[in-house]
């Protein structure tokens, strides 16, 4: 009934546990990095479109699609490397507002490169399309994708959760994110603790990469920036110290824009960013420190 | 008051480049104008960054603001329902001179600074950095969607383009003696004193909340002002009011070292310079005999890497985030290697 009244059917909401099954993953990819560096890596979003077109140039050369993936990660990796190295490790240690203008900084230098590179009309990645047809499952159109997101998202959240919980670079890396310099003190590898969060973090995006060109075929220099823009501010909203709140935020936020996205008549979706960043605003006020944070760690930031 | 001398190296700065501006060709001396424009937006952002030390992404919403009031308000009575078939009744007939549309952009920029600083003014950090940046998407969206208050998709022309170079220094000083004046009231001492250190401040009962607020305020009116400023410089739309110019804008704070006037300047005719130069290139020049024919798209790439190179090697800026003095010697005072935290 309650779902009749708000217009919301079973696909709506199929589409909208999609998006947020891809959010979260993004999420927790920001989020990895920030335990370990205190860095949001604004340029997140262009590791995925670095991935993304990755997948059009391959499916553009007529590649199998199992090898236009190994391309993708090969190449979302070594950006994600590349930007260990020249960006986060000399930023090290100065202030989050510093680090997340300078990764906005690069952001906006890989989008340049992109446009320069592949222009403003981008490209088409079609290899992965059998998966965005519908699936009919009593009566109600599923896209396959639909179902693929959020297996994959289960599945990498799980893998990760044991990868945390049950390794040693796992709890090497929590502790890293509880207090840097003590586990330091306790033995901990920063390098290594860093660059496995950035290696873990890049595979994320990679996946995401493949999953949102299923959905959003036509690849440009733009693409999954607004997705990270929005997912951000979800993790901020969860709470960006502890991978769980910071997963929930993501996938909440992507939740709430798909189902709103798919029930809203079209005079008022087209509010919808609006409706989301309000909600966005009113939340850090009553909670700043995030909606699902219930830790009582002093403020870091 | 007394320190009336660091005033003196921002505005020569601005002088001379308008002066310069009026001996370049008709072509480029847009590429004057628009550095100028620049300024006055920049000085906006340091008024409030570079005094408090908390970032925002937010006031490229101020100048959108300013632009759409100045625009809506001079675009001539006669052609308002070409290019906004759907006004709103009482902006339809309404119509202003150039100063006084600049002036109103202004006061729309602040009120809207102060409405928006009231709740947000008590996040810090990166709370504070995503609601003002919550702030940016939403004035884009109702502006991009909102036909009663302007011109939705489509681009402000038809308005009148009165900021020429004269008009456009004019805004730069009148901005940085502004933001000159707050930096040396009791209001901008108080702030930058909760930036170096907010424990202290708060001790000798500076209320972080309050001043933060005002210099929101007052970054707002000086945003809302370029904003007008830019709208009558060239046909502005939504997207040249969204994210590239807060990239840019940011960019040239931080390159020229927000912790003082003279950085935002500074960085803001230095990034200008390249920005410009490249894009002269990318249509094709000569530099020493040879031909130059850049790929379009170029001076992004370098405004990018020299932020970032900027962000790593000196956080501070160029100027480092201090003032030029010039009382019997050249020295420089000013907040010490302070990167906005």
């Amino acid at each position: 009934m309650t779902l009749a009244i708000l217009n919301i059917d079973w696909q709506t909401l199929a589409d909208g546990l999609a998006l947020g099954a891809i959010y979260a993953l993004m999420a927790v990819g920001i989020g990895l990095v920030f335990g370990v560096l205190r860095l949001v890596n604004f340029a997140y979003g262009q590791l995925v479109m670095a991935g993304a077109f990755a997948l059009a140039l391959a499916s553009q050369w007529g590649w199998p699609v199992w090898a236009g993936i190994v391309l993708c990660f090969a190449v979302v990796l070594a950006l994600s490397v590349a930007m260990e190295h020249l960006v986060f490790r000399p930023l090290r240690g100065h202030s989050p507002a510093v680090m997340l203008v300078a990764t906005f900084a690069v952001a906006f230098l890989l989008q340049s490169i992109a446009l320069l590179w592949f222009g403003s009309l981008g490209k088409i990645a079609t290899s992965l399309a059998s998966l965005n047809r519908p699936w009919t499952l009593s009566g109600v159109d599923i896209r396959k994708i639909t179902i693929v997101a959020v297996i994959v998202a289960a599945l990498c959240l799980l893998l990760l959760h044991l990868l945390l919980e049950r390794t040693e670079v796992g709890l090497h890396m929590r502790a890293a994110s509880m207090d840097f310099s003590t586990s330091r003190m306790l033995g901990v590898r920063a390098n290594r603790v860093i660059s496995f969060a950035v290696l873990i973090s890049g595979a994320l995006a990679a996946v995401v990469a493949v999953m949102l060109t299923v959905q959003t075929p036509l690849v440009t220099p733009d693409f999954a920036l607004r997705d990270t823009i929005v997912v951000l501010a979800g993790v901020v909203v969860g709470g960006l110290n502890r991978p769980i709140p910071a997963t929930l935020g993501g996938f909440t936020i992507g939740f709430a824009t798909g189902v709103l996205g798919g029930a809203l008549p079209t005079n008022q979706s087209q509010y919808l960013p609006t409706f989301v960043f309000v909600a966005v605003i009113l939340v850090l006020l009553v909670r700043p420190r995030g909606l699902f944070d219930f830790s009582r760690s002093v403020e870091r930031v | 008051m007394r320190r009336l001398d660091e005033l003196v190296a921002p505005v020569v700065l601005v002088v001379a480049a308008a002066l310069l501006g009026s001996l370049a060709s008709i072509s480029n001396q847009t590429y004057f104008t628009d550095t100028l424009v620049k300024v006055s937006i920049v000085v906006a952002l340091y008024v409030f960054i570079g005094n408090s030390g908390v970032l925002s992404f937010g006031h490229i919403s101020f100048v959108a603001l300013g632009a759409w009031t100045a625009g809506v308000l001079t675009v001539p009575p006669s052609e308002k329902p070409a290019i906004m078939p759907n006004l709103a009744e009482f902006l339809l007939h309404r119509h202003v001179g150039n100063v006084t549309s600049l002036a109103l952009a202004a006061v729309v920029g602040g009120i809207a600074a102060f409405v928006v600083g009231i709740p947000l003014m008590r996040l810090s950090g990166l709370a504070a950095g995503i609601a003002t940046f919550a702030v940016l998407e939403i004035t884009y969206n109702l502006l991009q969607y909102e036909e009663r208050i302007g011109p939705g998709l489509n681009a402000f022309s038809s308005v009148p383009e009165t900021t020429g170079l004269r008009q456009a220094a004019i805004g730069a000083v009148v901005c940085i003696v502004v933001a000159f004046v707050y930096a040396r009231s009791r209001f901008g001492r108080l702030l930058r004193a909760t930036r170096e250190d907010d424990a202290a401040a708060r001790a000798v009962g500076a209320s972080v909340y309050r001043q933060r607020l005002i210099a929101f305020t007052v970054s707002g009116l000086l945003a809302g002002l370029a904003g007008g400023l830019y709208v009558h410089l060239l046909p502005v739309n939504v997207n040249s009011v969204h994210l590239d110019l807060t990239f840019l804008t940011l960019a040239m704070l931080v390159v020229g070292g927000s912790g003082s006037l003279l950085g935002a300047v500074v960085g803001t005719l230095a990034v200008s310079a390249i920005d410009s130069w490249l894009a002269v290139a990318e249509n094709g020049t000569s530099v020493f005999g040879l031909n130059l024919d850049l790929p379009a798209g170029t001076a992004e790439i370098v405004v990018g890497v020299m932020m970032a190179a900027v962000l790593i090697l000196r956080p501070s800026g160029l100027t480092g985030g201090r003032e030029l003095r010039l009382r019997g010697r050249i020295a420089w005072r000013g907040s010490a290697s302070r990167a906005p935290a």
